[in-house]
This record gives structure tokens, sequence and C-alpha cells, in this order.
């Protein structure tokens, strides 16, 4: 509980200061750290796998192509001062507080009769060692029972790739001499 | 940053335990966390990291651009034809049951397969994102470029 309330402290505010920085470059940095506190949060949460993902993923290599995308955009934003905005205030601030008001409807945290976990959850959990026999039951629904997704999602990140591939890669670049 | 002599260093120390560490969260997937995605991200940043240490024209030279643009396809393909081959043996579309005589076995390999596929497409679209912005040069500074 304790942890909990000090990382969601952190990431509240780590979030507030990413939003009121100027220099860019420190702003990848603390998004880094934010990125670092988002996986403790998984890892107190019990999902491991995310954990570990969001480490390698948003810590690591998202603050490598940040960087690197800076060193080719620069590191300064101007500040554009424009009326006190008002009504965008008050329009987050009632929907957060909607939203807030609808969590209290839904399951508790970690509830085994929560309809989520009463769909396809309990199959997979008494299947997977006969059907799949591997102990880590999230890669035998990541890349077996779910397969398909899977594939669309390593689809999507080739996708991202040969997009940028070739908006910046150079290789068929026409030379005029 | 050839010259600093300490990140030469640390590097040259850090880069083979890393590629040992995205091998290991490769294959050890199916036993503890980790799997395609992680390890793909994890190899890259070993890669990067020697981009980012030794510069451009070393890194290049240690994994071809080409070959990196090639990987990214390669591992899609590996995935669809892991599936495809369920499908010619009898079973549905990724379907890993029918791949080997045991069905349990055939899930291992289908699974050691497709996280393989992840892992090198992940891998090589990191590297090629890195590579892509490194050499990256506004199209006005392209005429003093082209010289080397």
């Amino acid at each position: 509980m304790i942890v909990n309330i000090v990382v969601l402290a952190f990431l509240l505010t780590t979030a507030v200061y990413i939003s009121r920085m100027t220099i860019l470059f420190g702003a990848v940095m603390i998004y880094g750290i934010y990125s670092l506190l988002c996986a403790t949060m998984f890892v107190v949460l019990d999902a491991v796998d995310v954990a570990f993902t969001e480490a390698a993923v948003g810590t690591g290599i998202s603050t490598i192509l940040m960087l690197s995308a800076l060193s080719l955009t620069g590191s300064r934003i101007e500040i554009i001062h424009r009326r006190k905005p008002i009504m965008a205030l008050c329009a987050s601030l009632g929907l957060g507080a909607a939203l807030l008001w609808g969590t209290s409807d839904m399951p508790q945290f970690a509830d085994a009769s929560a309809p989520a976990n009463l769909h396809v959850a309990p199959y997979y959990l008494e299947e997977s060692s006969e059907q799949i026999g591997i102990p880590n039951v999230v890669t035998s629904v990541l890349a077996s029972y779910r397969g398909y997704d899977t594939l669309g999602e390593v689809v999507v990140i080739f996708t991202a790739g040969i997009g940028v591939i070739s908006l910046l890669g150079r290789t068929t670049r026409r030379r005029e001499d | 940053m050839q010259h600093h002599l300490v990140l030469n260093l640390v590097a040259k120390i850090l880069i083979p335990f890393i590629i040992l560490f995205a091998l290991y969260v490769q294959f050890h997937g199916d036993y503890g966390p980790g799997g395609g995605f992680q390890a793909g991200v994890i190899f890259g940043a070993g890669f990067i990291l020697y981009g980012i240490i030794f510069g451009k024209g070393p890194a290049v030279r240690v994994v071809p651009l080409p070959l990196v643009y090639c990987m990214t396809a390669v591992g899609v393909l590996l995935y669809t034809l892991v599936g495809v081959a369920g499908m010619l043996l009898g079973g549905e579309f990724l379907n890993y049951s029918v791949l080997l005589p045991d069905s349990v076995a055939g899930q291992h390999l289908g699974i050691l397969l497709i996280e393989l596929g992840v892992g090198i497409t992940v891998a090589s679209v990191m590297i090629s994102l890195f590579f892509s912005y490194a050499q990256y040069t506004h199209p006005d500074e392209q005429q003093t470029d082209n010289q080397d």
C-alpha cells in the first residue's frame, strides 16, 4: 500500500514536471524515469513480463530514439503564452471526476470473480500446462493461444520500421553528379 | 565519442554481456519473464550502444544496413511461415500442435520459432530506426556530405 502511494506520487510529480519543462533534453530523461516508475508499478502489480517490456522499451530504447530525434531537431521549444484555458481545465477536471466515480463500480483488484477473470483466463490457466507444457503461462497465451495478436504486433513493428526507413534512410538517394 | 577512454572500455566490457543477456531472455522466455519483444529490444540496444560509442562507420561495418533491413522482413516471414507450416501439416494457421508428432513438443517448437521471429524483427527494426536517425542529414546539408 505504501509502495503504491509512493510510486503513484512519484509518477504524478514526474508527469507534471515533464509538462512544465522547456528543455526537451531534460524532458526526455525525466520521461525515462517516468517509464521506470511505470515498470516498478507493474512489478508491484505482479505483471513482471509487462514490467520487463516497459523497462526495456520505455526506459531504454525510447529514450535513445527520442535523443537521436532531438539531435536532428534541437533541444528547445518556444513557449507561447495564451489566455488561461479555464474551459479546458474544467473539462479535464470534470472528466477525471467522472472516471474516478466510474471506478467505484469496477471490480476490486485481483478479484477472482471479476468478469475479465472468468472469460477465458481459467481455461488458459488450467489447460496450459497440459496443452503447451511450458511454465510461463504469459508466454503460452502470448505465443500460442493468442498467436494471431502477436503476429499483428510484429507486423505493426515491421510497418513502423519500414516507414521510418523509407522516410529517413538514404540508401536510394539520388546523386546529382 | 571514440576518444572517451572510460566509455570505450565500459562499452567493450558491457556489450557482450548485453547480447548474452538478450539471448538468455530470448530462449528462456518459456520459463521466466521475457520473450521475443524484450530480447529483441535488448539485442538492438547492444548494437546501438556500439554505434553511439564507436561511431556510425564501425557499427555499420559490424551490421551492414542492407542486412538489417532484410532481417526486419525475415522475422515476420519466419513467424508467418510457422503459421503456414501448421496449415500444410493439417492444422489451422498458427496451430503448432501439428508441427511434431507429439503435440506438446510441437507447441514448444512453434513457440521457440515464432519468438525467434519476433526477436529478429524487433531487434533489426530498433537498429535500423537508430541508424536512420543517426545517418539522416538535412537536405540543405547533403551537398557537403556527399563526399564521404
